[in-house]
């Protein structure tokens, strides 16, 4: 068992698998299923940290590499924790014929993360994503569920910065 | 839109994703509460039944939240624009109690404009159906296809397919009906599969998304009457993982389609069995590629594969599959009612049917048209998009997104067609139309797009993760105004070794829009390096950020939009630009009427 071959150390994240196990019992019969657990355990526990995915790896009888092989191919799976807020900037084509390159600037100026970076206190993520499918209201971001469309620069500071001063509780 | 006939009063709210952003749930739900206090929520009486009905996206997107009012026995239906929950009690209170159309909302001729040109068939539910409600679909003749395809052999249809001219909104168009023929042909122990390829990889396109959105059992309808022609037992949707609100509501639709006996086994009490499944896809472009996705759903790194053998011969694990795009599925349900005689009177010689576009950029009416093929460039951009706006000059327009290229005003008479646009050196691709104006740089387009492709380049292919990265390099310190003698010629040579040297229609086609731009505007790459300028004035390393005395009509707006306050001005006084504290942001450029800045 991978349990006993960890070594345990400070970092070693304390988990409870029983999610971890479900999931990967639901797809058992299921051919190529390495990308639906791969999202579903991701959507349960926000990221994939080490033990999760040697977790994964051993109740789907695959090796971590082969799963590590997925999960680097693919822009959505995540191995850092990630931010409360996820800002997606829409890098798409008619955002950036609108000028959306400025918005992910200001993102840096207000948070000083770039693409797929995390701010330090895990409350802001930026992701710079193509086309969300409303180019008829570009520039466009998202925040979380929530869109804003036909962006002025400004008008995005003010966003962010009225999420920035949301409390913190939860 | 007149032919959609009422019984009671029917609002049409548009629920599609910009619907949703401008507030189209808030508005159903004022809808649903005015009309409970007018006492219209009467089942039991036509009169005094009113309902507020979701529907799918109908194109003009800037223009949401969107509603139509349909009244029984009313000439035509009425539609309002920019609508907000706010609005909502004087629409119900004057126009639906009162009778009397707010005609301050109301849509004008501009809005009518937009559709005037064009030809709605696979998007003619999009807007009037509810795409969460299997009934509402079989209402408006949903299934009524497969019933007719299952009444035929196998056979008949792909011919019916063949005749009709039909080719893969993919972006290649290769014929669909013979690419049928070759998956039926192939010789299987067990299953066979089909594939409907809802990737939409082109960033700035989302027709793939609308249909799903707005319609999604047509594209279950299609792959059934597809699935059924060819001989497949089972199906998958790949579908991006960008797209939860496509994702939810085809779930929902394959649930509701295998209740109803439309899917699964023994379809419409027939022998053929069918069960779908959907795939969501986990961010790589690359997956859109027919090989790609089919390795993504083997749950594996969605690396291309070599063809041949092409996936109707060894696809999915092995098995014969094919794979078609969701536009060209949701073409199927009309050329099975309809006839193929029908279809293949749209359209041009070569290239039938109509083609859904998703025009974006510098146009007045930006958003999801469907249009005959062969209709001109110019008809596109200025009858249905309405031009170009803030009285702007246009200079190019961008089709087929990273892998297409560029037209300029000497091709608005160009048919829009497959090979047309071949010809002029772009391509259909997925239907992506970006239109740029003066402003628009094309040096920076062009590095825009190949970016992209760089970023997503799967790294297999040596010329394709090296030569890109080289090419973007060129490009960057062109413009950043570093470019060198000779560079032009360097980002030809490193293009078209890409080009020919590339496993997948990625790498092949990467450096399409360097290429078109330099072809068609090769002057602007040449100023950039040798006069170290930009004369569209976006890039911003190569601006000078001074205000020109000889244009400035001194109306302010720039100091208005300066977020730093580093412009001074007065009334009567042209503006002065402090370089000091000037960010570069050019919000100012964006901003002044009269390019009086330099
Ligand atoms: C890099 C790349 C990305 C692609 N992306 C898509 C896509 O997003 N959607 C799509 O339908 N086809 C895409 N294709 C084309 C598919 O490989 C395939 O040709 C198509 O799905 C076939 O369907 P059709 O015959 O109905 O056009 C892509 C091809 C390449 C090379
Ligand atoms: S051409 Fe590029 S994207 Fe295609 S297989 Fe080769 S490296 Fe991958
Ligand atoms: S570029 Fe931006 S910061 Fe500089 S003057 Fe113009 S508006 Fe102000
Ligand atoms: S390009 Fe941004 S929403 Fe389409
Ligand atoms: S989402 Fe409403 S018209 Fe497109």
């Amino acid at each position: 068992m991978a349990e006993n071959e960890v070594i345990e150390t400070e970092e070693q994240q304390e988990f409870d698998p029983t999610m971890c196990d479900e999931i990967c019992a639901k797809y058992q019969d299921w051919p190529g299923a390495t990308i639906p657990v791969l999202q579903e355990t991701q959507d349960a526990y926000g990221y994939l940290f080490p033990e999760l995915v040697e977790r994964i790896a051993d109740d789907m009888n695959m090796s971590p590499h082969q799963i590590y092989g997925v999960i680097t191919f693919y822009a959505q799976f995540y191995t850092k924790p990630r931010g409360k807020y996820i800002i997606r900037v829409c890098r798409g084509t008619a955002c950036h014929v609108q000028g959306s390159g400025r918005i992910s600037e200001i993102v840096k100026e207000e948070f000083g993360i770039g693409d797929g970076e995390t701010t330090a206190d895990v409350k802001f993520t930026l992701e710079e994503v193509s086309c969300i499918g409303a180019c008829g209201m570009s520039p466009v971001i998202m925040i979380n569920n929530s869109t804003y469309g036909n962006l002025k620069p400004e008008d995005a500071r003010k966003i962010f910065k009225d999420y920035a001063s949301l409390p913190d509780e939860g | 839109m007149n032919d959609y006939i009422v019984d009671h009063v029917e609002v049409h709210v548009c629920m599609g994703t910009a619907g949703v952003a401008s507030g189209a749930k808030e508005v159903m739900i004022a809808l649903d509460e005015e009309f409970e206090k007018h006492g219209l929520k009467n089942a039991e009486s036509k009169e005094r039944n009113c309902e507020a009905k979701q529907t799918g996206c109908r194109g003009l997107c800037a223009r949401d939240v969107l509603i139509d009012v349909y009244i029984p026995g009313a000439e035509k239906s009425i539609t309002y624009e920019h609508v907000t929950a706010e609005m909502v009690p004087t629409i119900v209170e004057e126009h639906i109690v009162g009778g009397n159309v707010v005609e301050k909302w109301a849509a004008k001729k501009d809005y009518f404009q937009f559709y005037d040109k064009q030809k709605r068939y696979v998007l003619a539910d999009c807007g009037r159906v509810d795409p969460e409600d299997l009934a509402d679909y079989v209402k408006h003749g949903g299934y009524e296809a497969i019933k007719k395809a299952l009444t035929m052999t196998p056979e008949e249809v792909i011919d019916e397919v063949k005749a009709s001219g039909l080719r893969g909104r993919g972006g290649g168009g290769f014929p669909t009906g013979l690419k049928w023929t070759f998956c039926r042909g192939a010789k299987t122990d067990d299953h066979k599969y089909l594939i409907c390829n809802a990737d939409e990889g082109d960033p700035g396109a989302f027709m793939d998304r609308s249909i799903i959105e707005g319609n999604p059992h047509a594209v279950i309808e299609g792959m059934l009457i597809a699935g059924y022609a060819i001989g497949c037992d089972e199906g998958y949707i790949y579908c991006r993982a960008e797209y939860p609100l496509a994702i939810e509501r085809v779930i929902m639709a394959i649930k509701d389609a295998e209740e109803a006996g439309y899917l699964g086994k023994g379809v419409f009490g027939t022998d053929y069995n069918f069960k779908l499944k959907l795939k969501a896809g986990a961010g790589a472009f690359v997956c859109g590629e027919e090989t790609a996705l089919i390795a993504s759903i083997e749950g594996e790194r969605g690396m291309p594969r070599p063809r041949p053998p092409f996936p109707a011969i060894k696809g999915l694990w092995d098995k014969p599959s094919n794979v078609n795009n969701v536009e060209t599925f949701a073409n199927l349900p009309n050329i099975i009612l309809k006839g193929s005689d029908w279809y293949a009177n749209i359209g041009t010689e070569k290239s039938k049917g109509t083609k859904i576009f998703a025009l974006s950029g510098k146009i007045k009416s930006s958003g999801l048209v469907e249009v005959p093929m062969g209709i001109t460039v110019r008809e596109l951009l200025f009858d249905v998009g309405g031009g170009i706006p803030k009285k702007r000059k246009f200079k190019a327009v961008q089709l087929g997104g990273p892998s297409g290229g560029c037209l300029t005003p000497d091709h608005l008479e160009t048919p829009i067609d497959y090979d047309s646009l071949i010809a002029a050196g772009a391509m259909m691709g997925s239907g992506g139309v970006v239109v740029m104006d003066e402003t628009n740089c094309m040096v920076n387009v062009a590095q825009f797009f190949l970016t992209f492709t760089q970023r997503e380049s799967c790294g297999k292919c040596i010329p394709c993760r090296i030569g890109t990265k080289t090419m973007l390099d060129i490009l960057d310190r062109i413009t950043t105004g570093k470019g060198r003698e000779g560079d032009i010629e360097l980002l030809q040579k490193v293009g078209e070794d890409i080009k020919t040297s590339s496993l997948c229609g990625l790498g092949q086609t990467a450096p399409n829009p360097v290429l078109t731009t330099i072809k068609y505007f090769r002057h602007e790459y040449e100023a950039h390096i040798h006069d170290k300028k930009c004369p569209a004035r976006e890039c911003a390393e190569l601006i000078d950020f001074v205000v020109v005395n000889e244009r400035c009509k001194k109306c302010g707006l720039c100091k208005k939009a300066c977020p730093v306050d580093a412009i001074t001005w007065e009334k009567k006084e042209f503006a002065v630009i402090d370089n000091e504290k000037c960010v570069k942001c050019r919000e100012c450029i964006v901003n002044c009427p009269f390019n009086a800045i330099d």
